[in-house]
């Protein structure tokens, strides 16, 4: 998974993606009938949202290569992924009740896509807890792609249970999603916003393996070393 | 079959271990009939309450009782290398998980049946009517749970914060075996018509088989060095 | 010395072996071998990396990079084979401090799938004089016999490659000239023996063969008596190359 493509213009083109964006949903897409200015967090609540989920399916599928191959960048990607996802899934769960407060007068509510990211948002929080509460940090590769695939899958019954327990104890749709029937202008916001969280994520992605590289560089020079190293 | 032979000595030795120090099982059970007594004080207990809290209340002292289970579970392998001296033998990884699961298994189980029979006395409820259904409920429910807290608590056992890190990795992923289960539990208890009951069952069931699969596959993973 | 092929019986082997804790290399690039019929002695400095060494031959750590191998095969494809042959000790007793000695060593009889395991029990008990004590709780017993408990358990199998990390620790005189009595006796039973102590006379009075270990390396490997001490940093009382 070796990203050719320049890091510097991948920036350039998410700075210029990220205006573009704004512009679009401060001033291209249309205020919203009942909710007002305040639904403009949308553009971001959901790209957020997807964006995480995307995240540890990319931490799932390390993880399976990690064991199988042992390959320490299969690790390094988990570890980042985990990382960036986090950040964006805490950025989810802060828009929701910033945008259902003004909007419905509550801060919270247990619907779906909450549902899932808070979930989300605690395997995140366990996978990453795990990584630096080890012991002996040797076993961190195993350990976590174990947890990231158990992880991974109980996302995938999240998503089916929660679809399931909303038909058992339904909920007005608040926050609802694309299929609410949107605007073709709030369309094409959305997907725009979408496609630039997606380059964000992948330059945070790589800005963070980066550094990862860079540890592992260091670390290779002082294993180098520690063998050089005279002995008597 | 040998393998059978392996995975037993495991739990009899598991077992053997709780006899001769008699704190997990009792803790267990006390621990998860103090969170019933609570629930039941503190909540004037109609039947309709009742019917909807009870549930609930069970599933929940069954999961912080698990907890603890399995935090002792690991922290008996811990003192003399024990869980690194099972791996000299040429035994495959994954019978220890059995092994260790089945005894988790055990022991949760036997708390069940404590927290229930207070449960009957203090909430004034009987379970025999659906008895046969809880049943189904409680053992699939508790054998996912079982899994995944063997496999978390040998994952655990490797960090500082030992319990704490089961409990963070336990509770988001079985969230839920413990939903569901409280669920069909509910619709089971109300006496919900038959159809509905298979598919509570087999909810349940079907997530933890899921997880116990899960688990077993990939325990072997943990042990290495 | 392709190994395996002088001998009929398989050797135990590491070959190319680094280990790194974090970017502290405890064994570095180490190749040797132990075949039946062989006694070695392990001899290092504190901090040599010789429990790391001992614990990979016992397949408990895996190497950074190298292989471990058994018979020629790698053992991390085929670990059973190994692990029903090899019999260590360590610093940890690997046994429940809940259950007997007895207990334990039923246990680990049933994990290693043995037949007649009672007598196999009476055995292991008698050779380090624990039948006396065989129904009391490892919890209970002092560190010197829980760690003749323990040189039981390593033995119950009656492995053929027994790996000791000072094994001599912790035991009263007698036991001691009980346990060298019986290791000195395992080549001729056709085992092998890789054990490390401190006392440099009393390894070399058990063991024909010498590895030196040193910050990671192996500074000698080879027969005991021909070893270039003076250079090891090796301090013999009478030795031949003593007092230059």
């Amino acid at each position: 998974m070796i990203k050719k493509f320049p890091l510097r213009l991948h920036a350039a083109l998410t700075l210029a993606g990220l205006v573009v964006t704004l512009y679009m949903i401060f001033l291209y897409a249309p205020e919203e009938m009942t909710m007002g200015e305040v639904q403009r967090i949308f553009y971001i609540h959901v790209p957020a949202a997807w964006v995480s989920l995307m995240g540890f399916s990319i931490i799932f599928v390390a993880s399976i290569v990690y064991l199988s191959k042992r390959a320490q960048f299969a690790d390094e990607l988990a570890h980042a992924t985990a990382e960036v996802g986090f950040i964006f899934c805490t950025c989810v769960l802060v828009t929701g009740p910033l945008w259902a407060k003004p909007a419905w007068g509550i801060w919270w509510t247990w619907d779906a896509r909450l549902t899932l990211t808070f979930l989300l948002w605690l395997l995140y929080v366990a996978y990453l807890m795990l990584r630096n509460y080890l012991i002996n940090p040797g076993r961190a590769a195993n350990l976590c792609a174990v947890v990231g695939i158990i992880g991974f899958v109980d996302v995938l019954i999240d998503y089916m249970a929660i679809r399931w327990w909303r038909t058992q104890h339904p909920q007005p749709v608040i926050l609802g999603g694309p299929e609410s029937g949107l605007d073709p202008r709030m369309l094409a916001t959305l997907l725009v916003s979408w496609a630039v969280f997606t380059i964000l994520f992948l330059l945070l992605l790589r800005m963070r393996l980066r550094l990862a590289g860079m540890r592992r560089d260091l670390s290779d020079i002082r294993r180098t070393l520690a063998f050089k190293v005279s002995e008597d | 079959m040998n393998n059978l032979n392996i995975i037993w000595s495991i739990v009899l030795k598991d077992l053997r271990v709780e006899w001769r120090n008699r704190e997990t099982l009792a803790s267990m059970c006390v621990f998860g009939l103090l969170i019933v007594f609570l629930f039941n004080f503190a909540f004037e207990t109609a039947r309709e309450e009742t019917l909807r809290l009870l549930p609930a209340v069970l599933w929940v002292a069954i999961a912080f009782a698990g907890v603890l289970g399995f935090n002792r579970s690991f922290a008996s392998e811990r003192e003399n290398a024990c869980l690194e001296g099972m791996t000299l033998a040429p035994v495959d990884p994954s019978l220890i998980f059995v092994g260790k699961m089945l005894a988790n298994l055990l022991f949760l189980v036997i708390s069940e049946v404590v927290m229930a029979f207070a449960a009957t006395l203090w909430f004034n409820f009987s379970f025999l009517p659906a008895i046969g259904q809880l049943l189904l409920i409680a053992f699939f429910g508790t054998l996912g749970y079982a899994a995944l807290g063997t496999i978390f608590g040998a994952v655990a056992a490797n960090t500082r914060m030992r319990e704490v890190m089961l409990t963070v990795l336990q509770f988001p992923i079985a969230f839920w075996i413990l939903m569901l289960s409280i669920d069909s539990t509910s619709s089971a208890m109300r006496g919900d018509p038959g159809g509905n009951w298979v598919g509570g069952v087999a909810r349940v069931a079907g997530i933890s088989m899921v997880f116990t699969v899960a688990s077993f596959l990939l325990f072997e993973y943990v042990l290495e060095e | 010395m392709p190994p395996g092929n002088q001998v009929n019986k398989p050797a135990l082997e590491v070959r190319n072996v680094t280990k790194f804790f974090g970017d502290l290399a405890a064994l570095k690039e180490v190749t040797l071998g132990i075949r039946c019929g062989e006694s070695t002695l392990l001899y290092g400095p504190n901090g040599a990396g010789k429990t790391t060494l001992l614990r990979m031959l016992a397949s408990l750590a895996r190497p950074s990079s190298g292989e471990v191998l058994f018979a020629g095969k790698n053992i991390e494809h085929d670990g059973a084979g190994a692990k029903a042959a090899i019999g260590f000790v360590s610093h940890a007793t690997f046994l429940y401090g809940e259950l007997t000695v007895r207990e334990n060593l039923r246990f680990f009889g049933r994990l290693f799938g043995l037949s007649e395991l009672e007598k196999r029990i009476d055995a292991a008990l008698e050779m380090f004089d624990m039948r006396p004590r065989e129904n009391i709780f490892v919890r209970d017993l002092s560190r010197g016999l829980q760690q003749r408990a323990s040189l039981a358990r390593a033995f119950l199998h009656d492995p053929e490659f027994v790996i000791l990390d000072e094994p001599f620790t912790g035991l009263d005189h007698d036991s001691v000239k009980k346990l060298e009595y019986l290791l000195l006796r395992l080549p001729e039973r056709g085992k092998a023996l890789l054990f490390s102590t401190h006392d440099f006379e009393q390894g070399a009075a058990l063991a024909k063969r010498l590895i030196a270990l040193k910050a990671g390396r192996v500074r000698y490997n080879g027969p005991l008596n021909e070893a270039p001490f003076k250079t090891l940093g090796i301090m013999r009382a009478n030795g031949p190359s003593g007092d230059e």
